[in-house]
């Protein structure tokens, strides 16, 4: 719907900020009108949140203007913001996990009755009067951390509108929720839009953008490339102004075909760093020349799963065999050695050794074996070569062998990795969140490299939080829920819904 | 967290307090059947409890004020022993008891403003940071301790009327000096504070997600400075205690260890002043105890022995404890500002 003729309630007049070498907002101009959904959309890196903290007085603009509700403002903390009825919603939630929800909502503009002493009855009541207007369902006394997510996210909404926001801010709100649950989050924006709350939303996913938005805003950059109506727009067309060049979504593969069995896992049992079960009886089994795709929402064992077949975390219970060989209680090293390319969840993590040189990360898996080494010395010019030969292959920006891996973007640490990885004899690819916040490019070539191995006949294991990474990739579907795999579908038996149901924990 | 583990954890809380209530039980009875059997004794053993407990307390206050916003205090056993250096030198030169304790309480203050200076604006590590008060504290008082320095008097206990006649519960909590009944109120003061004021709510957010805090307009700073400071006045009574109403004069490295027995009774505590209390109320009596074994002269055993009580309850506690009770998350890490 088109709500351009309301009042505007914020608007940025050419907004600049440079940070010491980056520019990383240019001149940015955005209006948002009363009770309109703007739908702020751009890659990793493309400047969205540094906009969005501007916005919010985390960050000081270095030109340009800041308009709200007609009056030119200077934001120097979230404080001045809030109080102009500016809230966010971070992407990470900023709640207090042993805090109750009103405990929460009120932290920071506490109600107090004489000498400091917190009116929690009436906290509540003012929690519950919030959720009762704008159908935000929640238990005021309900501890945070026992709250799922989703639940979670309208804690973080109702601490906004509890500090008189009308103007909220989204950052990537669907980044953790299910498709139930991003639903839900849309029928709530839109109730709260009927109320004349203004929203920016700022996302990546394109289907969600038409879904909800009134409006789109396309950054590139750090420039505002055009704006566009959902009406007016496709997938395709906003993915080329995202991106600026033809883009392929669709992974584009052949038919699988399936071999011999490489991953067999039976009735495994793995706990999580807290000591809780975490996987709880998994069978699975992965073939050659097929791409065995998990889906679940994060937090549900996918990544003490993972853990636990690559040789990173204790394994209470079950068996685990690589092409034929008990691997049960293998080292992470003997499951290398056996073929096993591993991908991890969280490339700075456990992906690379940040301050070391590309050459060096670029042969983690293999630097104590010839040509590499021999006995205690190391061959450093063999490593040189063997990382210039895969920087060229897989096209690492910047193409220089003695960078730092810190200082790569996203997209380019985990090219550094895909080409350790890939560039070993492999029989299993075993590849965790593999495009996770990384430009649509990347996660192009990523596809692409993911795919060929498997026509090469390596098995794969694909564990991914966005569902559509999964249904492109995999040949099957595997979802997990609440540690345990609830169903395996043939891709074409794995719908959005579907899945979206089974990954909510209904029995679909 | 499924229902189930909700359910678990209940009966883990029902668990804990059946033990509770069972061990409470049994202390009760051990107590009214010394007290028939041999009142004097006892009511020696239990008034020595509450008062050898008293700097653990403190110094256990001064530790979860702290931890509960964020910042480690391992200096606390430092800031005791400068305390009670600064406030026996207060007493010896002006005489007054009043402003030796005042100056026992500043000289915590000021290290607890100097650990926080190291932790929260220069982003050391909180080990190192209380390592540094801690040798600090012993080698300047120390170096600047004479002998021959005499106090002019202690801090006497003063009864509470009728209320110290009762049998037992008199002599034991209504006939203490100042710093002991100080001790009981500021047990009280801190909880309330803790848990239901402002400053709590803020403090303990401070403590468990500092960049929360942040983005509602608290100063996460600010808040840990402020508390790191309190902190270190509550040692700093610690300190005074132990020259201007336990002892009455200073002795080298007078503190002997309490300050990091006050840790384990955080911990034991649970990161809460009644908590903190129980458990320095068991190594006060463990202290007692010793202290009154040696005296009786009736075991056999080599009185090194007896000595160790209180240190070996500190070892079994910290080895059963530490790691089951739950740490404030961002208790260490120093915050940065995104």
């Amino acid at each position: 719907m088109d709500k351009t003729n309301r009042p505007i309630v914020l608007e940025a007049k050419g907004l600049t900020k440079r940070f010491p070498g980056v520019l990383a907002n240019d001149n940015i101009n955005l209006k948002l009108h009363q009770g309109e959904i703007l739908a702020l959309l751009g890659e990793n890196g493309a400047g969205k949140s540094t906009l969005m903290n501007m916005l919010y007085g985390l960050y000081t603009p270095t030109e340009g203007e800041i308009w709200i509700k007609g009056e030119k403002v200077e934001l120097s903390n979230p404080g001045e913001a809030i109080d102009r009825g500016v809230g966010m919603v971070h992407q990470h939630f900023q709640l207090v996990p042993p805090m109750t929800v009103a405990e929460n909502v009120m932290l920071g503009s506490e109600i107090t009755s004489g000498g400091g002493r917190l009116n929690m009855r009436q906290a509540i009541r003012n929690v519950r009067e919030l959720s009762e207007q704008y159908g935000l369902a929640v238990d005021p006394t309900a501890v945070i951390e026992d709250l799922p997510v989703g639940t979670q996210q309208r804690v973080e909404i109702i601490k906004a509108l509890y500090r008189h926001a009308d103007i909220l801010i989204l950052d990537e709100p669907t980044a953790v929720l299910t498709p139930q649950e991003a639903n839900e989050l849309f029928r709530i924006m839109r109730d709260l839009t009927a109320q004349n709350v203004s929203i920016i939303f700022i996302t990546h996913k394109l289907k969600e953008v038409l879904a909800v938005a009134d409006r789109i805003g396309v950054l590139r950059s750090g420039q505002m490339v055009g704006t566009a109506m959902p009406e007016d727009s496709t997938e395709t067309s906003l993915a080329e102004m995202m991106v600026g060049r033809n883009v392929i979504l669709r992974v584009e593969k052949s038919a699988s075909k399936p071999g011999q069995p490489v991953l067999q896992i039976q009735n495994l049992h793995v706990h999580d760093d807290r000591g809780h079960a975490a996987v709880e009886g998994v069978d699975l089994e992965v073939f050659a020349g097929e791409i065995l795709g998990i889906a679940g929402v994060e937090g549900n064992g996918q990544r003490e799963l993972v853990e636990a077949l690559t040789g990173l975390r204790h394994i209470d219970a079950g068996k685990i065999r690589i092409d034929g060989q008990d691997t049960t209680h293998f080292s992470p090293r003997q499951i290398t050695e056996l073929g096993v390319a591993h991908i991890p969840e969280d490339r700075e993590k456990h992906g690379l050794v940040m301050p070391y040189t590309l050459s060096d990360n670029m042969v983690l898996n293999r630097y104590f074996k010839a040509p590499y080494a021999k006995g205690l010395i190391m061959h450093h010019d063999k490593i040189d070569e063997n990382g210039k030969v895969l920087v060229k292959e897989y096209d690492v920006r910047p193409p220089n062998v003695h960078a730092l891996a810190q200082n790569l973007s996203g997209g380019n640490k985990q090219k550094v990795i895909v080409a350790r990885e890939f560039s070993s004899p492999t029989k299993l690819l075993v590849a965790a969140q593999p495009t996770r916040g990384i430009d649509v490019g990347s996660i192009e070539f990523i596809h692409k490299e993911i795919v060929a191995q498997r026509d090469h006949g390596v098995a794969v294991l694909v564990v991914s939080a966005e569902l559509d990474e999964v249904l492109g990739l995999a040949d099957r579907v595997a979802v997990m829920f609440d540690g345990r795999v609830v169903k395996i579908l043939p891709i074409a038996e794995a719908t959005r819904e579907r899945v979206g149901l089974l990954m909510a924990g209904s029995d679909a | 967290m499924t229902t189930a583990a909700m359910a678990k954890a209940k009966s883990r809380g029902d668990y804990v307090r059946i033990v509770g209530l069972i061990f409470g039980g049994i202390v009760l009875l051990g107590i009214i059947y010394g007290y028939i059997t041999n009142p004097v004794t006892t009511t020696a053993v239990l008034a020595s409890t509450l008062r050898q407990s008293t700097p653990l307390v403190l110094g256990a206050l001064c530790g979860l004020i702290g931890e509960r916003s964020g910042i480690i205090n391992i200096g606390i056993e430092g800031q005791m022993l400068m305390a009670a250096f600064i406030a026996f030198l207060a007493n010896v030169y002006t005489g007054n008891l009043f402003v030796a304790v005042l100056a026992g309480l500043a000289t915590g203050a000021v290290l607890g403003g100097f650990l926080a200076f190291m932790s929260v604006t220069l982003k050391m590590d909180q080990i190192i940071g209380g390592t540094v008060i801690n040798i600090l504290a012993l080698g300047l008082t120390s170096f600047f301790y004479q002998t021959g320095l005499t106090t002019q008097g202690k801090l006497q206990a003063i009864a509470l009327g009728p209320l110290a006649e009762i049998p037992l519960i008199g002599p034991v909590f209504f006939d203490n000096p100042p710093i002991t009944y100080a001790t009981l109120i500021l047990v009280m003061v801190v909880h309330y504070v803790l848990f239901y004021t402002r400053w709590g709510l803020r403090t303990r957010a401070v403590g468990e997600h500092p960049s929360a805090a942040d983005t509602v307009g608290i100063n996460v700073y600010k808040m840990r400075y402020i508390n790191v400071i309190i902190g270190g006045s509550i040692a700093g009574l610690a300190g005074a205690y132990l020259t201007l109403e336990a002892v009455g004069s200073f002795e080298r490295a007078m503190t002997n260890g309490r300050g990091f027995v006050a840790l384990a009774v955080m911990i034991f505590g649970k990161y809460t002043p009644f908590g903190a209390w129980g458990a320095a109320l068991l190594f006060g009596f463990a202290v007692a105890l010793q202290t009154q074994l040696q005296f009786s002269g009736r075991l056999e055993i080599p009185h090194q022995f007896i000595g160790m009580l209180p240190y070996v309850l500190t070892i079994v506690v910290l080895a059963g404890f530490v790691g089951r009770t739950r740490v404030p998350a961002a208790v260490g890490k120093p915050y940065e500002k995104e």
